[in-house]
């Protein structure tokens, strides 16, 4: 039972109205799914595809391509520890197993509370700051096995509750749009002009 | 030497010269190489290509060469379109490297089971690797592991080791079918084609994707480990088990039918079937089909002998003729071939027998015939295709199709005129609802607005002509005609009544003469006890007429019936002399589809057991009554066809009849003007029923199908959401649904598509007969339906 919540399908209608063509807001309404429950159930994924015209087929496909959209219910805290080259020269090895001893979970494991989802990451695009490792795509920086002890002491007691929130939740600031700032995209299709640089030649 | 002045030359605009190794090519503009490239003699490999679907570069094997200002670059000839003096080479080194590269890459992941895979022998992959791979693979690394094959559907299997993602499938699937129920899923190294998580690919064609893989990743249930590519023999026929006639190819192994495949014809199917017509050829396979002739005894029915048989048939007719040949009547006839029409028509004629019908009250007047026509490729490229039809997609699926594609693709609108979502109405431009009966005044004040006129006026307009609802009077579908063709005067009709043949029968005169009644009429006569004998070609009226009380009584009244038939059926089950009929793909003939074309069918196996065709009953039972039909071989019966019959006049030309066919002649001679039935309002309480056909329903040639006879669904009663609420059940709950005193007890379940107040009740599913509500003598009929207590 993880269709939309009535209050997140306003939501989702209004994500829906951005666009000339509904399904082109399958991506922000995936986000909103796994924002309610962690990950993006089956009901979620017919709830969406009935929203935007679409088989859940095509949503599967679509949610499938990417990394960050999970479909099994993982922990509150997915912590991602990069392995790539700079983080693996500068201990990230050490990190994962200091990591691993402590949440007693294998990467890729969630601990039996529920609470941590352990997982390999490719590079981070942190490499000056290496070893580092995201939690919920919040980065940690030059992290010692120390400093993972008194992430994860924090994460347990929610002392990081302002600053982390739960997997799936990307931003705490949701984005509105005012109507009267709203772009009021024009469905291709329906373009008559042809922009500028066409020279005054018909658009395709 | 002439010189020509090139201010005088004419340049056709659609015509770009290019140059393919050397040769000189005439392409059309907008096409790409490969399409050019496949009209002379050089091959350019390729797995993703396909003519009927857009072009989208997946396999990257159909590299070629085209010169450019700096020299030759390498191009994806699916991808890039034709220009004026473009130079293509398809064989350079450079060319042969690179394909042989993309091959072996194909290949790296590929299991190379082929000694075990059904493709083996007719497999793209297979083929193009020796002519075009590398011949080795420098690939030592372990291949990709899936689970070997997985059901899909209950039809198709899929083997994602196999599969090289070319995207055929999941194309066909969304642009052609509209069915995106598979598709690429996950990304890199761990894509593959899936369908959403438990739920089946449960596409009414499938089958095609099957077809047009170009590998042996998708196969089907019913040719699975039958037979080996190199062990079958084929003939091309047309199908018949709808009127669309699409073109197939017909395989058999050791005498059996194991393999429909689509045949690409231009003006009809495009190379695409329906599941439905694709797979029932197990029927004609099935154990349970009749052998010999059966005999009526104090045991039931027993085999005999043909001469027994035709005695006693002919004994029969002599004695119901006794009493005038009114106390005769044909029913059938329309799933045959032309030439078993014709000679029963002959028969009939020369024993006076007026009072017969190849349509069984589900049909429409003969007369649309004879209204100004449309073709096919007529409809699909008109301004306006006006829908007064049953849902083609369940129905005449392949000219779904085509109308689809016609709608979506081209420049035609549809308007659609129905009492309930059809499978066209999200394609259509207006989908205007109507409660049935209520048709006639929809079509008048909806094409009375401005918008409808200025679209009418945009060009051609062809009007899709059937009966949708099997419970309402067909007068009504005729005036909203009469509507129709009041407003648009020019109009041309598409008539897609859908029984096989059906356009062939009523030609050749297996149609009410002078003025006798239809199916209905006779067997209104036959209760009444004025009907002695009852000749059934191919019918079951006990499943094919709407009115099952009616025919109920008929039969009971009639005095002997004679059946021609494959089956043992509920209605010749107590026949009097029962003729084993030879199925489709074992008789020779021509056939005629709804737009009036006529092509061959041919035979392929050898007929089960002693049946014959039907034509060969009806001339050796002229015999046993002294009548020669004077027809000995069915090249003679085909002859004295066209010659008889002015409409097959233009039949004569064998070889375009064993391909695209040859359209009947045909002259507008008919006008339907518009009628004046009053309807009497539905009771706000009850709801007024659509009855109509689905395209998986409990038909013989489904229910002796081994692989379709599981997807038939039980008999289920569909209402507007609302209404469900109103009703004061939960989707899916058994109700009681009532007419008069008859009451009969099934689910019901919600669904958007249906308008409220009227129910939607597909016609002749498993578990409930619905037959008993339908008093073909109503105009319309309205249940009600009731909570059971």
């Amino acid at each position: 039972m993880s269709r939309l919540t009535e209050k997140n399908l306003v939501l989702a209608k209004e994500i829906i109205a951005r666009y000339p063509r509904q399904k082109s807001a399958l991506i922000p309404l995936l986000h909103l799914a796994q924002e309610q429950t962690g990950f993006i159930s089956r009901e979620a994924m017919v709830h969406l595809g009935e929203l935007v015209g679409v088989t859940s087929a095509e949503v599967y496909g679509t949610a499938s391509f990417y990394e960050m959209f999970r479909f099994e219910p993982i922990g509150k805290y997915l912590i991602n520890i990069c392995g790539t080259m700079s983080c693996a020269l500068m201990g990230a090895e050490e990190l994962m197993h200091h990591a691993e001893k402590r949440l007693g979970v294998k990467a890729g494991g969630t601990t039996q509370d529920g609470m941590f989802t352990l997982a390999h990451a490719e590079c981070q695009a942190a490499c000056t700051e290496a070893p580092c490792l995201q939690v919920n795509y919040r980065y940690r920086l030059r992290v010692t096995s120390a400093d993972l002890d008194n992430l994860i002491d924090d994460l347990q007691d929610g002392k990081l509750n302002d600053e982390i929130p739960a997997h799936g939740v990307l931003s705490k600031v949701r984005q509105v749009i005012p109507a009267d700032r709203a772009v009021g995209a024009v469905a291709p299709e329906l373009v008559t002009e042809s922009p500028v640089w066409l020279n005054g030649k018909a658009a395709l | 030497m002439t010189i020509v002045d090139p201010e005088k030359v004419v340049v056709d605009p659609n015509v770009v010269n290019i140059t393919i190794n050397d040769k000189p090519v005439l392409a059309r503009k907008g096409e790409v190489i490969i399409a050019a490239a496949d009209r002379t003699d050089d091959f350019i490999p390729r797995f993703c290509y396909h003519p009927r679907m857009s072009s989208v570069g997946m396999c990257r094997q159909c590299l070629v060469e085209v010169e450019t200002p700096r020299g030759p670059m390498m191009v994806v000839s699916c991808m890039t379109p034709v220009a004026e003096g473009q130079i293509v080479r398809t064989a350079t080194d450079t060319v042969k490297k690179a394909q042989e590269g993309v091959l072996e890459l194909l290949l790296a992941n590929h299991p190379l089971d082929c000694p075990v895979c059904d493709k083996g022998g007719e497999c793209p992959l297979q083929d193009q690797a020796f002519s075009h791979g590398p011949g080795e693979s420098r690939f030592v690394e372990e291949k990709r592991h899936y689970e070997k094959p997985i059901a899909i559907s209950d039809i198709v299997y899929l083997d994602r080791e196999r599969c090289i993602l070319c995207d055929r499938c999941t194309r066909f699937a969304d642009e052609v079918a509209g069915d995106p129920l598979i598709s690429f899923t996950s990304r890199g190294n761990d894509t593959q084609v899936l369908t959403f998580p438990e739920e089946p690919f449960s596409s009414y064609f499938s089958g095609n994707t099957v077809q047009i893989c170009p590998v042996g990743a998708l196969t089907a249930k019913p040719y699975r480990f039958k037979a080996r590519p190199w062990d079958l023999n084929e003939t091309e026929t047309t199908c018949t088990s709808c009127s669309v006639g699409c073109r197939i190819v017909v395989q058999s192994s050791r005498d059996e039918l194991v393999r429909y495949q689509g045949v690409d014809i231009d003006p009809v199917n495009w190379g695409w079937l329906c599941d439905r017509g694709r797979y029932n050829f197990e029927s004609v396979n099935s154990t349970e089909r009749l052998t010999t002739p059966l005999i009526k005894s104090d045991a039931g029915l027993v085999p005999s002998s043909w001469s027994v048989a035709l005695e006693s048939a002919a004994r029969i007719i002599r004695h119901a003729l006794t009493n005038g040949a009114d106390s005769v009547a044909i029913l059938g006839g329309a799933r045959g071939t032309n030439e078993d029409a014709f000679a029963w028509a002959m028969l009939a004629d020369e024993l006076k027998i007026n009072q017969r019908d190849s349509q069984l009250g589900d049909g429409l007047t003969p007369e649309i015939f004879n209204l100004a026509q449309a073709t096919i490729d007529e409809t699909c490229a008109a301004s306006t295709i006006i829908l007064l039809a049953p849902d083609l997609k369940e129905e005449l699926p392949v000219l779904y199709l085509r109308i689809r594609d016609a709608a979506q693709k081209r420049n035609s609108r549809i308007i659609e005129f129905s009492s309930h979502d059809s499978g066209l109405t999200p394609y259509a431009w207006r989908s205007v609802a109507f409660e049935p009966g209520h048709q006639a005044q929809t079509v008048r004040e909806t094409l009375e607005t401005q918008e409808m006129k200025e679209q009418i006026a945009r060009g051609e307009v062809v009007v899709v002509l059937g009966r949708a609802n099997l419970a309402e009077n067909e007068a009504f579908t005729l005036h909203a005609l009469g509507e129709l063709l009041h407003a648009i005067p020019n109009a041309k009709i598409l008539p897609v009544l859908r029984r096989g043949n059906v356009r062939g029968a009523v030609a050749v005169g297996l149609t009410p003469q002078q003025n006798s009644g239809d199916a209905i009429d006779i067997l209104t006569k036959a209760a009444a006890g004025k009907i002695n004998c009852l000749i059934l070609l191919g019918a079951n009226p006990l499943a094919d007429v709407a009115d099952s009380i009616l025919v109920k009584q008929a039969l009971s009244q009639i005095k002997s019936v004679i059946s021609i038939d494959t089956f043992v059926t509920s209605a010749n089950e107590n026949a009097d002399v029962v003729f084993p009929a030879a199925a489709f793909a074992e008789k020779k003939g021509t056939t005629t589809n709804l737009e009036g074309r006529v092509s061959n069918v041919s035979q392929q196996i050898t007929p089960r057991g002693t049946s014959r065709p039907d034509w060969m009953i009806a001339a050796e039972l002229g015999l046993s009554l002294g009548i020669d039909l004077g027809v000995s071989s069915l090249d003679e019966l085909h002859k004295k066809m066209i010659s008889a019959i002015p409409g097959f006049s233009s039949c004569d030309n064998q070889s375009a009849i064993q391909s695209d066919g040859v359209l009947m002649v045909h002259e507008a001679s008919a006008t339907i003007s518009r009628g004046s039935k009053v309807l009497v309002d539905r009771n706000s309480y009850s709801y007024r029923l659509i009855v109509s056909r689905t395209m998986y329903d409990a038909a013989q040639s489904t229910i002796t199908s081994n692989s379709l006879v599981g997807i038939i669904t039980e008999s289920t009663i569909y209402v507007h959401p609302l209404d469900l609420a109103r009703i004061g059940v939960v989707d899916g709950t058994n109700i009681r649904v009532g007419v008069d005193e008859i009451n009969i007890v099934l689910p019901v379940r919600a669904h958007n598509g249906i308008n409220r107040g009227t129910a939607w009740l597909p016609y002749n599913h498993t578990n409930v007969d619905i037959r008993p509500l339908l008093n073909i003598a109503a105009d319309v009929i309205d249940v009600r339906i009731e909570q059971i207590k």
